[in-house]
């Protein structure tokens, strides 16, 4: 069996439903950012399957971009996981309800 | 690829202000003495000679091509929102001086922060690339992230951070998503290119996914239904200056943005995209207006507010093709600026006297305590409703004109309901001012956040009462669709 692009498809779909429901079910604010992490993963995934098959580079240039800003994104959420810490003890993200209505 | 000196010179309005950010977060870092008032003067300055640059631009020959390799664009249209969200940067740092002064946490960062948020933003406008889009927009939402949690001692502005970063990264996410399946049946990213190729191929289901993806991760900064949960919270859990900035500026550039990509980018989808964005921009009046009407809480009424309001500037995004394209949403977007930003500070005027701003009572007779004050909240709240003269009146009756002209008269009426609805919760606060009993001795306002405020209600009653130099203007700063 060869892998074709569809594989990779079907993978980097998986792999954003993944981080989607973890994003939207997970209580831990730790597993949310993973579960990010999953979703721009996939979507590098997808980039680079794309960029082999057209033979193009803006793909992998692309992902190099979103790899970088991913970084970013997780030094944000590390140091609001810490700010939150040491307000609540807790990671839980139901737990950040002070604001209702 | 040849990079000339024009497209340094073009470009030249957002390295300055990277630059002048990098500057003030090494002064705050190095000068543990830098007094507060400085660092916002210096960011006042630097804002200031920006919006030279900017202004010297619309007057050079070089702009509206492509530059760097067709990364960025530098027409009409992006030089009106960078001065747009230039004067808005400025009139955050006004608003900010006191605010952020007595807080105990080092202002350098504040002033560098808004700097960066900047820059992500005036790259945005510019943007001509699926690329360029993304990495400038994930600037301004990662600098904003940080804002809304800037006063990280108290828990509401963390959790204003928490579920701005959550929802955020969710969202582009998916708009990346989108990025990549677009990338994947084009193998470009050039908005003009896309156009280009699209117009010779069959549609394909994959890339209407990957469109409606993109609109999606869109709407989410601009707060449309069903993307708009995290703005109540957002909004008044973040230091209240912030909540000003952010329901203008970074919605100015989703705004533009969301403009550009489905004009220059997927003109031949605009029947499918066309219908999305007229029923979202419905739900969202609706949905924001009646929760507006059912709330108590100041900031979280004009967070519904200006939900709501974001369904009516989604109106202006219809006139695919007609005569008047996107005229609509610059004419208002240019009275929102300043009607919005007017009404979030005097809540930040409010709560330097230490009123929370948290109930309609806290405005309770503040025409007798300041009647400057109340006037001018009266005229904000007029334009918002959409009241002549002001402001909000000429940009509602753009809107409203350009969508009958797009063919959808049922949202223009619906609109109008909308408009008179709103009038019922603008009403309670005006009501609060100039009918409550006052109690206390008179409020008086630091200089700066008066000349914000001020600024602001000279240019919603001159945009109100004399519109036309400012429409025509307008009128040749609007896309032309292909």
């Amino acid at each position: 069996m060869t892998i074709t692009i569809n594989h990779f498809l079907v993978v980097s779909f998986l792999l954003f439903s993944i981080g989607l429901l973890g994003v939207l079910v997970r209580r831990n604010f730790l597993t949310v950012l993973m579960s990010v992490e999953l979703m721009l993963n996939a979507v590098n995934l997808n980039l680079i399957a794309f960029s082999r098959r057209l033979s193009d580079l803006t793909g992998q240039v692309f992902s190099v971009f979103v790899i970088t800003i991913a970084a970013g994104e997780a030094a944000i959420g590390l140091a609001l996981t810490i700010s939150l810490f040491r307000q609540r003890r807790t990671l839980n993200v139901e737990d950040a309800n002070t604001m209702q209505g | 690829m040849k990079v000339s000196a024009s497209d340094w010179l073009l470009l030249s309005p957002e390295l300055f202000l990277t630059a002048a950010g990098l500057l003030i977060l090494s002064i705050s870092a190095f000068f543990d003495k830098a007094k507060e008032e400085f660092l916002a003067f210096l960011t006042l300055l630097f804002v200031g000679v920006a919006i030279g640059l900017v202004a010297f631009l619309s007057g050079y020959g070089g702009r509206g091509a492509p530059i760097f390799a067709g990364m960025f664009i530098v027409d009409n249209f992006a030089i009106f929102f960078k001065l747009l969200m230039l004067v808005s940067i400025a009139l955050t740092v006004l608003a900010s001086i006191q605010f952020v002064g007595r807080a105990p946490y080092p202002a350098g960062d504040y002033y560098a922060l808004l700097l960066f948020t900047g820059v992500g933003m005036l790259f945005m406008v510019s943007g001509n690339n699926l690329v360029s889009i993304y990495v400038a927009l994930e600037l301004m939402a990662l600098s904003s992230y940080i804002l809304a949690g800037y006063f990280k001692l108290e828990i509401k502005s963390t959790e204003a951070a928490l579920k701005y970063f959550v929802l955020g990264a969710f969202s582009s996410g998916v708009l990346l998503y989108g990025l990549s399946l677009v990338y994947g049946i084009a193998g470009r990213m050039g908005l003009p290119d896309l156009a280009k190729l699209f117009e010779s191929q069959a549609k394909s289901n994959l890339l209407l996914v990957g469109i409606l993806l993109i609109l999606a991760g869109l709407l989410f900064k601009i707060a449309a239904v069903p993307f708009h949960v995290w703005t109540p919270d957002v909004y008044e859990g973040s230091p209240t200056p912030v909540t000003a900035f952010f329901s203008v500026g970074p919605k100015l550039a989703a705004y533009a943005i969301l403009a550009r990509i489905f004009y220059v980018g997927f003109p031949k989808f605009h029947a499918d995209w066309g219908l999305i964005i007229a029923l979202v921009s419905a739900a969202t009046m609706v949905f924001g207006n009646v929760a507006a009407l059912l709330q108590t809480n100041v900031k979280r009424m004009l967070a519904y507010s200006s939900i709501a309001h974001a369904g009516y500037a989604l109106m202006g995004v219809l006139g695919f093709r007609t005569e008047f394209g996107l005229w609509g949403i610059l004419v208002y977007l240019l009275a929102y600026t300043f009607m919005n930003f007017g009404v979030f500070a005097l809540v930040v005027f409010l709560e330097t006297k230490g009123y929370a701003a948290e109930s309609v009572a806290d405005f309770n007779g503040l025409a007798r305590r300041n009647m400057t004050a109340a006037v001018v909240m009266l005229v904000f709240l007029l334009s918002l409703a959409g009241i002549p003269p002001t402001a909000g009146f000429i940009g509602k009756y753009y809107l409203f004109t350009s969508a009958m002209k797009a063919g959808y008269a049922w949202l223009a009426v619906l609109a109008v309901l909308m408009s008179a609805l709103s009038l019922f919760y603008y009403f309670r606060i005006a009501a609060a001012m100039f009918f409550s009993e006052a109690e206390g001795a008179p409020l008086k306002s630091s200089y700066a956040l008066t000349a914000a405020v001020l600024i602001c209600a000279a240019a919603t009653v001159i945009v109100g009462v004399a519109p036309q130099p400012f429409v025509e203007m307008l009128r040749a700063c609007v896309i032309k669709a292909p």
